[in-house]
């Protein structure tokens, strides 16, 4: 920069990612549409490609860009604001799920006059059993994370933050491959994908919490990779925060989703 | 004193073209490329308009027909395409919606001034807001690839209305309609990245004494506007993808032989749609804020009111959405209830009026173009609330649903609301952001040719839904055509003033006369964007104001 900025904000260099991201987003958009049709699933997957090498680059820039200091204490605050901002949105997604799940949970289509719809007969699950386990994984990935922040903040302890964030993604890991077994279980017993609201609202719902969960499992691991490399330290570490906000983000979701649809929602 | 918040006042400008527009990290830029693209979005949109008014100037179908669609009327056979027609209708909403309206008003004036309104360097994720505008085009051509891309039975473009109701959107075939799901979606995103940059660098880049309470109202409104994009368009984009579920892997939300309720999709949609008026009209609130109390040479009268009025409008706007949806068979207690709450938005709407009128009330008013635009926006604007307070009441709304009565409220509050608070904005602002001056009679020759256009327009659509004229059909019985014909023709007045404004840009841009002053209004014009040269310098604020510069109660 030719003259000296005087404040302590972030102002950043002309860049070519976002460019590049719209154009990826665009053509795997664009390309689903193709793939949903049936035509070719190659132009979607080649702009899959292009949105996760963006967001590598992108995001491989912030961390250099944290190394050389230009996150300064207030360029950390709005980092701190804008991550949270994100994960409220990310609430009024899920809100649009729930209330569909709640409509049809309450005001079911069968008690309408005139209706002709007969619910499928659904087989049971026992909320206590496979889901209840899958709630304690999940619980306690949650639990794994803040011992690592605590351990980084209060002990600046780098063994046990490494620990703590491996534990949680392998308790992550855990928790999806178990839904994957729930999922192939239920279909196997005779649920269906689709064809019915109780199934649509439940894969929708559950499908969308789960895809949540493996961000964050890559999230985390992203951050346990810096733990490892030094990265993080008791003063400064918004992107560990970040991802440990973001996991209880996803456990908060579950817990809902525990509640309402496999205790109350599902028969049992 | 002005001089010292910017230094580099004449650093050379050494990015080349492409890395300036195409790479750009600058709120300034990425503000003037939202405009270009949403004008050019916007000219789309509205020859959209002139073809569809076109062909309802007189009765029968004379231009959209099976065998081709036409520009010069025929004698030859014309089998009505009426899935030509609601192409149009569809893609005109949905072009106007979310990639017009918003992208100008909070996309450019949101980018370029906000920030220089609170004395911020940049945005506070400079590349995420180049990353919103990408994002911002990519669901424009969507959008568009979705008007030309296949249909059903041979046609092209998805003809289901703007708001995607199903069972149509459902059952439509074709990709289509899948394009123009991914088009909301994308923009959708665009919006909630940009909101999530306006909401922090409001909060967290005020300049130095800056509390909320001494913020211009115009980056006030912008922060309002943005809670609201950020809370409702995520649900949108819930119930946009229960849509792309439904259609292409068998799933039944809105499908009742499934259990599944197209009400439901109803409700969803305009917990977004109603947030989605005040995000389109809040930041005009915020631009005529400054032009009435500019050039009428006395400060806001009632800040803090007018303040306060925004916030409840946007809280109010998520609890009301169900007005949309009288007669879709809610029971009375929802009914009474959606209209009760319906009804105190006109409270803060009406501080928020009789404010501006207060500001003018003794003021040395100064036609000046865009002062002229504001008194449009005033005066269309509450001829708009007025219809929306009739339509509010549930039992008035079973005449008036889906009839053209409703067509002209819509387009009182937005195509003479939001509309005129654009170009408000943009004569208010061109010296500041080009560095050039429109010729006055221009402007005045413009204002006056889209108020009568306009007016002739839509005025007349009152009396057609008085009539019963349902809104959404490509013909009508003949006991409509007078008023039709009358609308027509105030639209072709209306299109040749916005072709007329391109010219004034382009002519202004070239020939303009030179702004050599910080503020070619007058001191009334007392925020910092006004303390900046015109254009402001690639870098803004690299010195953060000093309180005296801009809070002028401390004098």
């Amino acid at each position: 920069m030719a003259h000296a900025k005087n404040h302590d904000y972030h102002i950043l260099a002309p860049s070519i990612e976002p460019l590049l991201g719209a154009v990826a987003a665009f053509i795997m958009l664009f390309g689903g549409v193709l793939w949903m049709h049936g035509i070719t699933p190659y132009v979607f997957l080649a702009g899959f490609a292009g949105v996760l090498y963006v967001m590598f680059a992108w995001w491989s820039k912030v961390i250099d860009e944290s190394h050389v200091g230009d996150h300064t204490r207030v360029v950390q605050i709005g980092l701190r604001y804008g991550f949270i901002l994100f994960i409220m949105s990310e609430v009024m997604f899920f809100s649009a799920w729930f209330w569909s799940f709640f409509k049809h949970a309450l005001y079911p289509m069968e008690e309408y006059i005139g209706s002709g719809y007969t619910p499928p007969f659904i087989v049971p699950v026992d909320a206590l059993h496979l889901p209840l386990i899958n709630t304690l994984v999940l619980l306690l990935s949650g639990c794994a994370v803040t011992w690592a922040h605590h351990a980084l903040v209060h002990e600046n302890n780098r063994k046990d933050l490494v620990t703590g964030l491996a534990l949680s993604i392998i308790l992550g890991i855990a928790f999806t491959g178990l839904q994957a077994y729930e999922y192939g279980h239920l279909l196997h017993e005779g649920w269906e994908f689709g064809a019915d609201e109780f199934y649509s609202n439940f894969f929708m719902a559950t499908g969308f919490h789960g895809f949540h969960v493996i961000i964050g499992t890559i999230f985390l691991t992203v951050c346990l990779i810096r733990a490892m490399k030094g990265h993080f330290t008791p003063e400064r570490h918004v992107g560990f925060e970040a991802a440990a906000w973001y996991w209880h983000f996803v456990d908060v979701v579950w817990l809902f989703l525990f509640f309402a649809v496999y205790v109350w929602g599902v028969p049992s | 004193m002005a001089d010292a918040a910017i230094h580099g006042h004449d650093h050379h400008d050494e990015r080349g073209f492409f890395t300036r527009w195409f790479m750009s990290t600058n709120h300034k830029d990425i503000g003037i490329l939202y405009l270009i693209v949403s004008a050019l979005a916007g000219f789309i949109s509205v020859a959209f308009t002139v073809y569809m008014r076109l062909e309802l100037m007189n009765p029968g179908v004379q231009y959209m027909c099976q065998e081709g669609a036409r520009l010069i009327a025929s004698s030859d056979v014309c089998t009505p395409n009426g899935h030509l027609w609601n192409v149009l209708i569809t893609g005109h909403g949905i072009l106007m919606m979310f990639f017009v309206v918003i992208p100008a008003l909070f996309g450019g004036f949101g980018n370029y001034f906000m920030p220089l309104q609170i004395g911020a360097p940049d945005m506070a994720f400079p590349r995420m807001n180049n990353l919103s505008f990408w994002m911002y085009v990519a669901g424009t051509t969507l959008a568009v690839c979705s008007v030309l891309a296949p249909s059903e039975g041979g046609q092209h473009g998805a003809g289901v209305g703007w708001v995607l109701y199903p069972p149509l959107s459902v059952r439509e075939g074709g990709m289509a309609m899948d394009l123009a799901i991914f088009a909301v979606h994308v923009s959708g995103a665009s919006s909630i990245l940009g909101a999530i940059n306006m909401i922090t660098t409001f909060l967290n880049m005020r300049a130095p004494g800056m509390t909320l309470f001494k913020v211009p109202l115009f980056s006030w409104s912008i922060f309002v506007t943005s809670w609201l994009i950020l809370l409702s368009l995520p649900v949108l984009a819930g119930a946009i993808t229960m849509l792309l579920m439904d259609r292409n892997f068998g799933f039944t939300f809105f499908d009742p032989a499934g259990g599944g309720d197209p009400i439901l999709y109803q409700h969803i949609l305009w917990f977004f749609g109603h947030p989605e008026v005040y995000i389109v009209i809040l930041p005009g609130f915020g631009i005529i804020s400054h032009v009435i109390a500019t050039f009428s040479r006395k400060p806001i009268f009632g800040y803090l009111p007018m303040v306060w009025a925004l916030i409840a409008i946007g809280v109010l706007g998520f609890v009301v959405w169900a007005h949309h949806m009288y007669t879709v068979g809610m029971s009375l207690n929802q009914q009474s209830y959606f209209m009760l709450a319906t009804m105190v938005i006109a409270v803060p709407t009406g501080v928020k009026v009789f404010s501006w009128i207060a500001t003018m009330w003794s003021g040395s008013i100064e036609f000046k173009t865009p002062m002229l635009w504001a008194f449009g926006f005033l005066v269309l604007f509450t001829v708009g609330g007025v219809t929306g307070i009739v339509l509010s009441q549930a039992a008035v709304d079973r005449a008036y649903h889906d009839t053209y009565y409703v067509v002209a409220h819509f387009h009182y509050v937005m195509s003479l609301g939001a509309v005129f608070a654009i170009f408000a904005g943009i004569y208010f602002y061109f010296p500041k952001m080009t560095g050039r001056m429109y010729p006055e009679w221009a402007g005045k020759l413009h204002f006056w040719m889209m108020f009568i256009g306009a007016n002739i327009t839509f005025f007349p659509q009152h009396f057609l839904g008085r009539q019963g004229m349902p809104r959404r059909y490509i013909d009508y019985p003949d006991a409509f055509a007078t008023w039709n014909y009358v609308s027509s023709l105030g639209a072709f007045l209306s299109f040749a003033s916005f072709v007329f404004f391109f010219g004034i840009v382009i002519y202004s841009l070239m020939k303009g006369a030179r702004v050599t002053e910080n503020n070619p209004w007058n001191e009334y014009a007392d925020t910092l964007e006004w303390t900046l040269p015109s254009p402001p310098p690639e870098h803004t604020f690299e010195i953060l104001p000093k309180q005296e510069e801009w809070d002028h109660q401390r004098h």
